[in-house]
C-alpha cells in the first residue's frame, strides 16, 4: 500500500515537472507570437507589461489575470453541460499527449512501445472538443466553424497517419524513443532526409490539425468572426486558447522526433564539431529543435494568406494523400532492399 | 509495462483536472450577471432568426465516411510498418495488393467525384 502512494506521488512529481514548464511555454509562445509577428510588420508588439525592466514579458501573466477575472456566459440558447464540457475536452488530450515524449535518452514518462499510436489517438481526440463546443453553442457562427473545421482536421488526419507509416516502416519501431534512436548517426542520418516528402506533408497537416494560419477556416475572423469558439468567454476561452498552443508544441516536438533526431546533436560524427559540442546535453537539442518548429508556426502565419475551403480540401485529398501512399511504397521497398545508410 | 500506462492515466487525469480547475476559479472570482440580451446567441447584433441547428451540406457527412475508411487502412498499416524487416517479401506483397485495393478505391472516389468542393 505503501509502495502504491509513493509510486503515485513519484509519477505526480513528474508530471508537475513536465506540465508546469510546458503552461509556461504555452504562456510564452503567445507573446512570441504577438512579438515575432510585430516585428515582422514593422510593429513593437506587447510592451507596456514589464518584468524586471523587460518590456512585454508579464503581458502573458496579465492576459491570464484578466481572463480569469471575466464572466464567463453561457448562453441561454446553448446546451449547458456540453457547453462547459467542451474546453476540457480539448485540453485534456492536448497536455496528455506529453506523457509519451522523450526529452531526452531515458527521460520520458511512459516508455510505451504504442507510443505513435497513443499521440495519434489524442490529436485526433481534439476534433471533439472542437465539434462539441461548435453544436453546444447553438450559434451559426460555432456550428460553420465546428463543421469546417472537423471536416478539415478528419482530412489532414488520414495524411498525417500515412505519414507516420512511413517513419515506423523506417524506423521499424512505434516506440517514440526507438524512433530516435534509429536515427542515430549526425545530421544526414535523420529521416528528413530520405523522408523528405514525409516531412513535408506531416508539417503540412500538422498545421492544418492544429487550425492554424494558413489553414484556420475553423476560425476564419473575416467571415465567421471566431467560428467554434465565438460563444465562449473569459477563462473558457483562454482554456481553447491553451489547447491550440499546447498542440502547436507537441507538433512541433513530434516533428523534431520523426524526422529531426529528437535529442540527438546534429553535429554527431563530424570531426571537430562533434567533440566541441559533445558536452552540450540532449535536452537542449530537443528544445532547440521544438522551439524553432514552433515559430515555424508562427512564421508561417505572418507570411502565408488564407486557403480557400475548397483548395485546402484539395490539397489534402487530391495532393498529401497520393504522395503518401507513394512514398510508402518506396520506403517499403527501400527497407526490404536494405538501401543506403539508413535502411541497412 | 502495466506500470507506464498507469501514468499515461494519471496524466490524462492531470489534463481534465487542468481544464476543470480554471474553469472553476474563474466561475469562483468572476461577476456572474447574466440577462437576456447578454445570453443570446451572436449573429452580429441581431436578435437570432432561428435555431442554429439547420440541415447542413452531405458533402461534411461524404468526408466523414470516407475519413472513416481510410483510418481504418492506417489502423492496418500501424502493425505491418513495424515488423516489415522481419516478414520479408510475403509481407510486402500481402500490403501492396491490399494498397492496390485501396488505390482502385481511391481512383474510383475521385472520378465520381467525392472529393470536389466547388
Amino acid at each position: 500500500m505503501l509502495d502504491a502512494i509513493v509510486a503515485l506521488i513519484i509519477i505526480l512529481i513528474k508530471i508537475i515537472v513536465i506540465v508546469v514548464p510546458l503552461l509556461g511555454a504555452v504562456a510564452y509562445l503567445t507573446l512570441a507570437e504577438r512579438k515575432v509577428i510585430g516585428f515582422m510588420q514593422g510593429r513593437i508588439g506587447p510592451n507596456r507589461v514589464n518584468i524586471l525592466g523587460l518590456r512585454g514579458m508579464g503581458q502573458p501573466i496579465a492576459d491570464g489575470l484578466k481572463l480569469v477575472f471575466k464572466e464567463i456566459i453561457v448562453p441561454s440558447e446553448a446546451n449547458s453541460y456540453l457547453f462547459i464540457i467542451a474546453p476540457i475536452v480539448t485540453i485534456a488530450p492536448a497536455l496528455a499527449a506529453w506523457a509519451v515524449i522523450p526529452f531526452n535518452h531515458g527521460w520520458v514518462l511512459a516508455n510505451v512501445n504504442a507510443g505513435v499510436l497513443f499521440v495519434f489517438a489524442l490529436s485526433s481526440l481534439g476534433v471533439y472538443g472542437i465539434l462539441i463546443a461548435g453544436w453546444a453553442s447553438n450559434s451559426k457562427y460555432a456550428f460553420f466553424g465546428a463543421l469546417r473545421s472537423a471536416a478539415q482536421v478528419v482530412s489532414y488526419e488520414i495524411a498525417m497517419g500515412f505519414a507516420l507509416v512511413v517513419v515506423l516502416i523506417a524506423a521499424r519501431s512505434s516506440n517514440l524513443q526507438d524512433i530516435i534512436l534509429a536515427q542515430q548517426g549526425g545530421l544526414w542520418h535523420w529521416y528528413w532526409l530520405p523522408l523528405l516528402p514525409m516531412f513535408v506533408v506531416f508539417w503540412i497537416a500538422g498545421v492544418a490539425e492544429t487550425n492554424r494560419l494558413p489553414f484556420d477556416m475553423a476560425e476564419g475572423e473575416a467571415e465567421i468572426v471566431a467560428g467554434f469558439h465565438v460563444e465562449y468567454s473569459g477563462i473558457s476561452f483562454a482554456i481553447f486558447f491553451l489547447a491550440e498552443y499546447a498542440n502547436m508544441i507537441l507538433i512541433a516536438a513530434l516533428t523534431s522526433i520523426f524526422f529531426f533526431g529528437g535529442w540527438l546533436s546534429p553535429f554527431e560524427g563530424i570531426p571537430v564539431l562533434g567533440t566541441l559540442f559533445g558536452w552540450v546535453p540532449g535536452i537542449i537539442w530537443f528544445l532547440a529543435k521544438t522551439a524553432f518548429f514552433s515559430v515555424l508556426f508562427i512564421w508561417l502565419r505572418a507570411t502565408f494568406p488564407r486557403y480557400r475551403y475548397d483548395q485546402i480540401m484539395r490539397l489534402g485529398w487530391k495532393v498529401l494523400i497520393p504522395v503518401t501512399i507513394v512514398w510508402i511504397v518506396v520506403t517499403s521497398l527501400a527497407v526490404e532492399l536494405h538501401v543506403g545508410p539508413w535502411f541497412s | 509495462m502495466l506500470e507506464n500506462y498507469f501514468s499515461v492515466l494519471i496524466f490524462i487525469l492531470i489534463g481534465v483536472a487542468m481544464g476543470v480547475a480554471p474553469l472553476v476559479l474563474g466561475r469562483l472570482v468572476a461577476p456572474h450577471r447574466p440577462d437576456k440580451e447578454k445570453n443570446s446567441p451572436y449573429e452580429c447584433g441581431f436578435d437570432a432568426f432561428e435555431d442554429a441547428r439547420l440541415p447542413f451540406d452531405v458533402r461534411f457527412y461524404l468526408v466523414a465516411l470516407l475519413f472513416i475508411i481510410f483510418d481504418l487502412e492506417t489502423a492496418f498499416f500501424f502493425p505491418w510498418a513495424v515488423v516489415l524487416d522481419k516478414i520479408g517479401w510475403f509481407g510486402f506483397g500481402a500490403m501492396m495488393i491490399f494498397l492496390g485495393l485501396l488505390v482502385i478505391g481511391f481512383i474510383y472516389e475521385w472520378k465520381k467525384g467525392a472529393l470536389e468542393w466547388e
